[in-house]
């Protein structure tokens, strides 16, 4: 079980910014689940610069996810 | 100090505060980055964070800049929501015992804030709305660094 969060152009894309309760075993899992739902969101989340935090730290390739983890998918940052 | 704020703030209020009361720093430099207006083009710019992770992000920043230059000190003020053309968005102000770390502590904090702070941007306007990438520039900013050896 999962809670996912998308920042950025990846949250209008989807029309939400965060879903609780959803069961995936791994970040590669999550991310063909949500491809399932909706394939542009699922292209997006894979696309050129996108990051993802599991438990608020970066982490790269596919990932096993905890019981209630917190998933963030990170498009290129932009501040200042 | 690092702080993200949705309140408007004063550059010139928060230098004085930062410079008070220092009697061996000989060397404070500061940025302040406006919202533009973009001729019209923007009426609002609306910066979302990651809260807890974006400080934190900003904070390992921080430490970088911390362990390359010689800093007695450093403040971070980043506005998050809602900003109007004119308004700051950051401020960054850095104290050295000489100037060079000061200036470069300050260039190299920008750049890193740039594009690897966990900031999006959008611009609100008369045409409707458009999420703002890092330009192929800020890629070249940070690009610097990596060249560059430390002091």
């Amino acid at each position: 079980m999962a809670r996912v969060l998308l920042f950025g152009p990846l949250r209008d894309l989807a029309g939400w910014r965060e879903r609780d309760g959803i069961e995936a075993a791994s970040i590669g899992a999550l991310k063909a689940l949500l491809a399932k739902e909706d394939a542009r969101l699922g292209a997006a989340l894979s696309g050129p610069g996108v990051q993802v935090a599991l438990d608020q730290a970066i982490v790269r390739g596919d990932q096993p996810i905890g019981p209630r983890a917190e998933v963030a998918f990170l498009p290129p940052m932009s501040g200042g | 100090m690092i702080t993200l704020t949705e309140e408007p703030f004063d550059p010139g209020a928060l230098l004085s505060e930062f410079s008070k009361g220092r009697s061996e720093v000989g060397a404070v430099a500061t940025f302040t980055g406006l919202a533009r207006a973009e001729a019209g083009g923007t009426t609002i710019l609306e910066l979302e964070a990651y809260p807890g992770f974006t400080e934190a992000a900003i904070g390992q920043i921080a430490d970088e800049a911390r362990a390359r230059f010689e800093l007695d000190d450093l403040m971070i003020r980043h506005r998050i929501g809602k900003i109007a053309p004119g308004e700051a968005i950051v401020f960054v102000a850095t104290a050295a015992r000489h100037r060079r770390a000061a200036f470069e502590a300050c260039d190299f904090l920008m750049d890193y804030l740039k594009s690897r702070a966990p900031f999006w941007k959008k611009a609100h306007g008369p045409d409707g709305e458009h999420w703002i990438e890092p330009r192929a520039e800020d890629h070249r900013d940070i690009a610097r660094w990596d060249e560059e050896t430390p002091q």
